[in-house]
């Protein structure tokens, strides 16, 4: 493995099967009345989100404290970010304090890379603009292979707005190292016909895709202004795209359906939907801390040269 | 250059004589489980619980126990270390847990054991049974039972070889 | 106070005006050429041994943003001129975007005297197409044009008004001089918010695109208004196959029209920035390697006439941000001859009488710097450059220019400029700039 976390592209097949197997360690960790290993003692992870997203930081700050690391929670607003220091200042800042991971959040696209450039710590990207989202990629594997044995083979459609989702990114590539059939499934506004180079299909209807599916698997729309442009209105979208439960009925027995949160419930997925026995999302938010914990730790555990 | 130091009639004698002295040692089987340090540890455990049931006729329970993340030199080596699985299907509370390793050697294992081991509940004793005492010790730390003690030099490599694993039994002693 | 006097000995001449390629001795005496040929008398006149070193006419840039005035942070005159002089350049044409604009004499004026005053090379100031390049009302041309001015652009901003472009192309017919209008062919709707060009891998690194189509649109409505007006069009630094085709076609056709391309677009492509390396974003953006290899089919067929450098000098707290909120460009004066010759002359691709063609003789011609470009001929003002072609070197600090924005950052480059001389006088003489 690398010494960062930047992209699904820079993992092998071998990386993630030792990422998911860690994991699976940790959820045992998980399952403990003492949830606490003392593996990263000593270690200070910061958290240096740019974008809110309460659910990934609790989910990594909960894994550092989990691995004993200290973890400091970096809030872009209210500090000097807000006041106009740079991304590089604020990392050397962070470095100069002793930070031996920084988990990123950014809104614009290689933030995690330029960072990479200015600090001699981890990196580990938490979503960087509308490029990659390794770790929820990760956390999708994790409960694929758990739900369904396998990844290798799997028929997955992925579904919305491909054009401006780091998640559709992260999750493509790393399926699709894992052998994976991947479809991705939106109108053509939202889906560059250049994710063919990923080694992916690109289908516009739904309904024609449901019945192949051992997962589908439904991105967030995004409802700023600027992403409107793309279809005439959410209405339309939701009627064209939108998990209902007419379309549930359309998959295989077997199928799941997943989302990376938070929701729009009557958008991109019925409430009754969500709600269903093979809808995963719980089960998504709890593997996240344990592929979390074990990116930490083999990032954090290896050996402390300078890359 | 090496040499056998044990072979499977050895390893058989030593583990049969561990499992009298930990019966006479706690007054029966009744309050002691095993629990093995993984990897090696715990396939020397089954078999102590094994040589316990043909005296006894009773079943100890069994557990493996992983202490990488317990380890004190993470982040020493070039890759985190590898984790292999924890099952300890029992509670550990109350109980006298004998800690059953291949080989002691610096004690450092054991101490990250022990620490594991009170992370998942209170023994009420904790024993330690290992094959092979090689010497050289950095903590304070004895074994309660030994199968046999190897005086070793300090950077010669002392390895048990067990039969699910390594296709024989045999402990061999490797000096640098 | 009169010129020191020279003997250049032993060089190989490339002088593309004259189409020669032949060792001869150059003698240089009070600011021009004295004497050309074989086995020279040096006649008092201090001998330079160049012999194994090329001598060409003095690099002319059609394509220069010095930044004086007003963003003295990033370039100043005399700075900027000091690394075209370092990349053996004797002329560049200063871009007008600085503030304030270059839209009026008195600012063609005030960078002209500053460049004779702190400059390191002849500066030809370009005049804005448009009042405050607005892209609305146009420049008060006739008056840039008394002032000197033969080039206008509204550069960094693409004339996105046809009707505005149409009016300059017409207009700029009402004087003597040869006025050249050259603009920058990006549709900016197409390109809005578009930080590289858009294709596979922009999709892959989830940044906006910026479409080779933006180029075709405009280079292709352009080239329409050109043929309407019989106005003089210049395609600054061109970047896809597709508009390389439009002009070759419309050369074809009679239409007046020149076009330039950049040493960052005929060396790397847009899986180049795989790491978001902000020195590689530059507008137009790095394309494809098909895009890449048009570019020097059109560069060696004369589709494309000159190799402009696009200096595009950012201070380093501007450059090392995100991505996508680092300002385009990439320093270049420094590095383009080498570029050219490492790139393109060494595996053969183009012939260096042609390299230096597009160098200098060419761009000297477009701009009209009659004093620039060669020949090197008795009695020419002596702007000339002696390069050592196999001198190796890697691009990195401290450059010359202010500004360490270097898109060549790292990279192994094969020649190097030995001496560069400004009408006789040395601002650059043993690889180090005197000036």
């Amino acid at each position: 493995m690398n010494r960062h976390l930047l992209s699904m592209r820079d993992l092998s097949a071998e990386d993630v099967v030792r990422i998911l197997d860690t994991a699976e360690s940790f959820r045992e960790v998980g399952t403990r009345v003492i949830k606490k290993v003392p593996a990263l003692r000593g270690r200070t992870v910061v958290n240096l989100f740019y974008e809110n997203s309460t659910r990934t930081r609790i989910s990594f700050e909960l894994a550092a404290k989990r691995l004993s690391a200290d973890v400091i929670n970096f809030s872009t607003t209210g500090s000097s970010v807000a006041k106009g220091e740079s991304l590089k200042d604020t990392a050397l800042t962070l470095q100069a304090m002793g930070a031996d991971a920084i988990v990123i959040r950014h809104a614009s696209s290689g933030a995690p890379h330029r960072l990479t450039t200015w600090v001699r710590g981890h990196v580990l990207n938490a979503g960087d603009g509308t490029h990659e989202h390794p770790t929820q990629a990760l956390l999708d594997l994790y409960t694929l292979r758990e739900r369904l044995g396998r990844l290798e083979g799997l028929r997955v459609a992925i579904v919305g707005d491909v054009l401006h989702s780091r998640v559709a990114r992260s999750l493509s590539f790393g399926l699709v190292t894992m052998g994976s059939e991947v479809t991705l499934v939106g109108p053509p506004t939202l889906i560059p016909p250049e994710a063919l180079a990923w080694g992916v299909q690109i289908d516009h209807d739904l309904d024609a895709v449901l019945p192949k599916l051992d997962v589908c698997y439904l991105l967030r729309v995004q409802t700023e202004r600027q992403r409107l442009e793309y279809v005439p209105s959410i209405r339309e979208y939701a009627r064209r795209y939108g998990l209902t439960s007419a379309r549930v009925a359309m998959l295989p027995d077997e199928a799941i359906v997943m989302h990376p949160g938070p929701m729009n419930r009557g958008v991109e997925i019925d409430s009754d939907v969500a709600d269903l026995p093979r809808s995963v999302m719980e089960a998504q938010v709890t593997n996240g801390i344990a592929v979390r914990m074990a990116l930490l730790y083999l990032l954090l555990g290896a050996g402390g040269e300078e890359g | 250059m090496s040499a056998e130091v044990m072979d499977a009639s050895d390893i058989r004698r030593a583990l049969t004589r561990i499992a009298h002295e930990i019966l006479e040692r706690n007054g029966g089987p009744e309050e002691v489980v095993l629990v093995g340090i993984a990897q090696r540890g715990d396939e020397l455990a089954r078999r102590l619980a094994e040589r316990i049931r043909e005296i006894e006729g009773v079943e100890v329970p069994v557990g493996v126990l992983d202490i990488t993340l317990y380890r004190d030199d993470i982040g020493m080596s070039a890759e985190a270390p590898e984790l292999h699985e924890t099952r300890i299907p029992f509670d550990v509370s109350e109980r006298t847990v004998v800690l059953v390793d291949d080989v002691l050697f610096t004690g450092r294992t054991v101490r990250a054991a022990m620490d594991a081991l009170t992370d998942l509940g209170r023994p009420r004793r904790i024993q330690l049974a290992v094959l092979v005492d090689r010497g050289h010790r950095e903590l304070p730390i004895r074994p309660d039972f030994v199968g046999k003690n190897v005086p070793t030099g300090r950077r010669a490599q002392v390895r048990v070889l067990v039969e699910e694993v390594d296709g024989r039994d045999a402990v061999v002693v490797q000096e640098a | 106070m009169s010129a020191p006097a020279w003997l250049l000995r032993g060089a190989r001449v490339v002088d593309p005006a004259q189409g020669r390629d032949e060792p001869l001795d150059v003698l240089v005496r009070g600011g021009v050429v004295a004497e050309v040929g074989v086995g020279l008398d040096a006649a008092g006149a201090t001998v330079l041994d160049v012999a194994g070193a090329l001598l060409a006419p003095g690099l002319v840039d059609l394509h220069a943003h010095l930044r004086e005035p007003g963003e003295e942070h990033k370039e100043t005159i005399a700075t900027g001129t000091r690394a075209a002089a370092a990349g053996g350049y004797t002329a560049v044409a200063a871009m007008a975007n600085t503030s304030p604009v270059s839209d009026r004499a008195a600012v063609v004026r005030a960078v002209r005297e500053l460049a004779e005053a702190t400059g390191a090379c002849d500066v030809f100031p370009v005049g804005a197409i448009t009042k405050g390049q607005q892209g609305e009302t146009l420049a008060e041309i006739g008056e840039l044009v008394e002032a000197g001015v033969r080039l206008l652009s509204d550069d960094g901003r693409c004339v996105a008004s046809a009707r505005v472009l149409r009016n300059a192309l017409t207009y700029a017919r009402a004087f003597a001089e040869p006025v050249v209008i050259a603009d920058h062919a990006e549709d900016p709707d197409l390109v809005e918010g578009g930080q590289m060009h858009e294709g596979v891998h922009s999709v892959a690194l989830g940044l906006a695109g910026r479409p080779a189509e933006a180029e075709e649109v405009i280079v292709a409505r352009d080239l329409a208004i050109a043929r309407m007006t019989g106005g003089r069009l210049h395609l600054c630094h061109l970047s896809s196959a597709r508009a390389v085709e439009l002009v070759r076609r419309a050369k074809q056709e009679g239409i007046r029209v020149s076009a330039e391309v950049t040493p960052h677009h005929l060396t790397f492509t847009d899986e180049d920035l795989r790491d978001y390396d902000t020195n590689l974003k530059v507008n137009p953006p790095l394309r494809t390697a098909e895009d890449r290899e048009a570019l020097r089919d059109a560069l060696v067929d004369g589709t494309i006439d000159a190799v402009a450098t696009d200096h595009a000098p950012h201070a380093v707290e501007e450059k090392e941000v995100e991505f996508d909120r680092a300002p385009p460009g990439t320093i270049g004066l420094e590095t383009a001859l080498a570029v050219v010759l490492t790139e393109l002359v060494a595996p053969g691709r183009i012939d260096l009488l042609r390299a230096i063609d597009a160098l200098s003789t060419t761009p000297a011609r477009i701009l009209g710097a009659s004093e620039h470009g060669g020949p090197i001929a008795p009695g020419r003002p002596a702007n000339l450059v002696v390069v050592d072609p196999e001198a190796s070197w890697v691009v990195e600090p401290p450059f010359v220019s202010k500004a360490r924005n270097a898109a060549f950052l790292g990279r192994r480059l094969r020649g190097r400029v030995v001496h560069t001389l400004l009408r006789g006088r040395p601002t650059v003489l043993d690889g180090k700039v005197v000036a």
